[in-house]
């Protein structure tokens, strides 16, 4: 088996905290393993980078390059193709710049690609066994990847428990030498950096938060009316932005906001991990589903089965019923 | 603009609970509703309106058996010009590379200068799209959630990244870019519809056609394979309430009250 290596996402002289969930990562593929972190980028902040990774992994190779101040995905690899040996194992956090990356990167390397992964089974033979899940999680698969000619393998954000209590002091190792200069025929530009909503759900203590679930637009009414009455405010999933019935602004996940709510109700919610990406906090998480497989049951605290459509507005009467009997 | 967009059909995850079959090597597929994978049905659409502003056509294909030809029509209803069946024996149990590699053939024998693919599919991974682009050395943008033509060798794309910021791109031309669902409102397609293309022919290329060597693809050319099926025991899972829905409301009005300081 080849070497284990881990891209490093990083922004402005800190890495990510997928980088400790990399290093455990690599362990469960080879508990003897001594990974290699590697670490690319432009400037004073690299060094910065390295330096924290010192204790989690045996080497840090540093590549600083004028034409990565930042990342983009085309060039990157360009890097890693120059400097990674044959059969190298790559972990890549499983985010949009690793979606970015990691197939192109399997292609150039020659090696197996395997994405998403969230489970390390370990190695048989020529093959490593891992866990990936297919259908929004509702069900997971074990996959055999052949790695005898190496491997990129994207790993699910959150999904391993972060490496702590090493203390390796790994060397860092200045391979910028070896990548000379980058050209790429994508460039990137500039971020936009998303536009503040009308509501800030961020601000919150109850969410009635809405999945597809709420099957049209008009239904979004309901779930503002009970939040009308219970003082909380109205998030979303993915599919209910894409539909166009709220504001990319109410959308929880990792594409959208981290929100820290004390109450969390998931109405018609299935539950995908990108949404559950941005509910920290640890929130008391009520879960409301017509389908008992939905995964959504499987992390909230309590759930029940039944139609959103038929059970808010009853909610919402009972709140408002019980806000007359308050004021009497 | 000439553009192809490869397409899956999938089992659809609004319409189904997922479960295991009785073996546990599949999940069980008798009563499935199948559909167009979500994120590829928003790349056709955008490959319409691109076309609609710019001029040229839209291709959609697809790696499949003769089930998959429904897709393509379902397509070719909102308004593709083409649809193109890709299959072969030799094709099934491919990997993402596998199929990639015969995807590439196909994009070699025509001439595209845009390649469209969903982000991921409801049973992948985000792989074909990267890895496509990486085997024709074309420059890929992944997550992409806006295409504007600057001229004809570039285009201006946007991606979508952390916190709903926007990343925004140039991007040379001939390229491949993976959608991300919401970029776009996909039209319609009535019955009325898919009945006009029902009997238009499509064509279909096999291993052959694309000179695509059968070990390169297939279960011999896959790296990588699923071995099984199976539903994880996640942590303890939700305490489900099985009280009448009255009994429901008064128990999650008194648990909101509790934990968030109902008022």
């Amino acid at each position: 088996m080849g070497r284990i290596f881990a891209y490093i996402v990083h922004k402005a002289g800190v890495a990510d905290d997928s980088a400790l969930e990399l290093a455990a990562a690599a362990r469960q593929i080879d508990a003897a393993a001594s990974p290699i972190a590697i670490v690319t980028g432009s400037g004073r902040d690299l060094d910065a980078v390295c330096a924290s990774l010192r204790p989690s992994y045996s080497e840090v190779w540093k590549i600083d390059n004028e034409a990565l101040p930042y990342p983009n995905a085309e060039l990157v690899r360009k890097a890693l193709v120059k400097v990674l040996p044959g059969n190298s194992i790559v972990l890549v956090a499983h985010e949009h710049f690793g979606i970015d990356l990691a197939p192109g990167l399997s292609i150039k390397l020659n090696s197996a690609f395997v994405s998403d992964v969230l489970g390390i089974d370990g190695v048989e033979g020529s093959d490593l066994k891992v866990v990936r899940q297919e259908f929004g999680g509702q069900v997971s698969t074990h996959v055999r990847c052949d790695i005898s000619a190496g491997a990129v393998i994207t790993i699910r954000p959150g999904a391993f428990k972060p490496l702590s209590g090493a203390s390796l002091s790994g060397t860092v190792v200045d391979k910028s030498a070896d990548v000379g200069a980058l050209k790429a025929s994508r460039r990137y530009l500039e971020t936009v950096v998303a536009e503040a909503g009308e509501v800030d759900i961020t601000k919150h203590a109850i969410l009635i938060s809405i999945g597809r679930g709420i099957q049209e637009k008009d239904n979004v009414a309901i779930a503002e009316e009970l939040a009308e009455a219970m003082g909380a405010a109205v998030s979303c999933s993915r599919p209910v932005v894409d539909a166009k019935w709220m504001e990319k602004s109410r959308q929880v996940g990792s594409s959208g906001k981290t929100v820290k709510p004390k109450v969390y109700l998931a109405c018609g919610i299935s539950g995908a991990f990108q949404h559950l990406a941005g509910i920290k906090g640890n929130p008391f998480l009520i879960a409301i589903n017509k389908n008992p497989k939905a995964p959504i049951f499987q992390v909230a605290d309590v759930g029940i089965v039944d139609d959103i459509l038929e059970f808010l507005p009853e909610l919402t009467n009972k709140v408002r019923e019980m806000h007359s009997v308050a004021a009497k | 603009m000439e553009i192809l967009v490869c397409v899956r059909r999938v089992p659809d995850t609004s319409e189904n609970e997922i479960e295991l079959n009785g073996a546990g090597n599949d999940i069980e597929r008798d009563e499935l509703v199948y559909s167009i994978n979500e994120a590829d049905n928003y790349a056709v659409e955008e490959a319409l309106q691109i076309v609609a502003r710019v001029g040229g056509t839209v291709t959609v294909a697809t790696v499949g058996g003769e089930d998959d030809e429904e897709v393509l029509r379902r397509e070719m209803a909102m308004g593709a010009n083409h649809g193109v069946l890709i299959t072969d024996d030799a094709f099934s149990g491919s990997d993402g590379k596998g199929i990639a590699t015969i995807l590439k053939a196909f994009v070699q024998k025509g001439s595209y200068d845009l390649v469209l693919t969903g982000v991921q599919a409801e049973d992948g991974g985000a792989q074909v799209g990267g890895m496509l682009a990486a085997m024709l050395d074309y420059p890929f943008a992944s997550l992409v959630n806006s295409i504007e033509v600057l001229d004809g060798k570039k285009l201006k794309v946007s991606r979508e990244i952390e916190g709903g910021n926007k990343e925004m791109n140039e991007i040379d031309l001939p390229c491949v870019l993976s959608i991300q669902t919401g970029i776009n409102e996909p039209r319609y397609v009535g019955m009325k519809g898919i009945r006009q293309v029902a009997s238009i022919p499509i064509p279909t290329f096999g291993a052959s056609e694309l000179g695509v060597s059968s070990s390169a693809v297939g279960e011999a050319g896959a790296k990588v394979r699923r071995v099984d099926y199976f539903v994880p025991a996640l942590g303890k899972g939700a305490e489900m309430l099985q009280g009448s829905r009255e009994e429901n409301i008064d128990k999650v009005l008194e648990l909101v009250a509790a934990k968030g300081g109902l008022k």
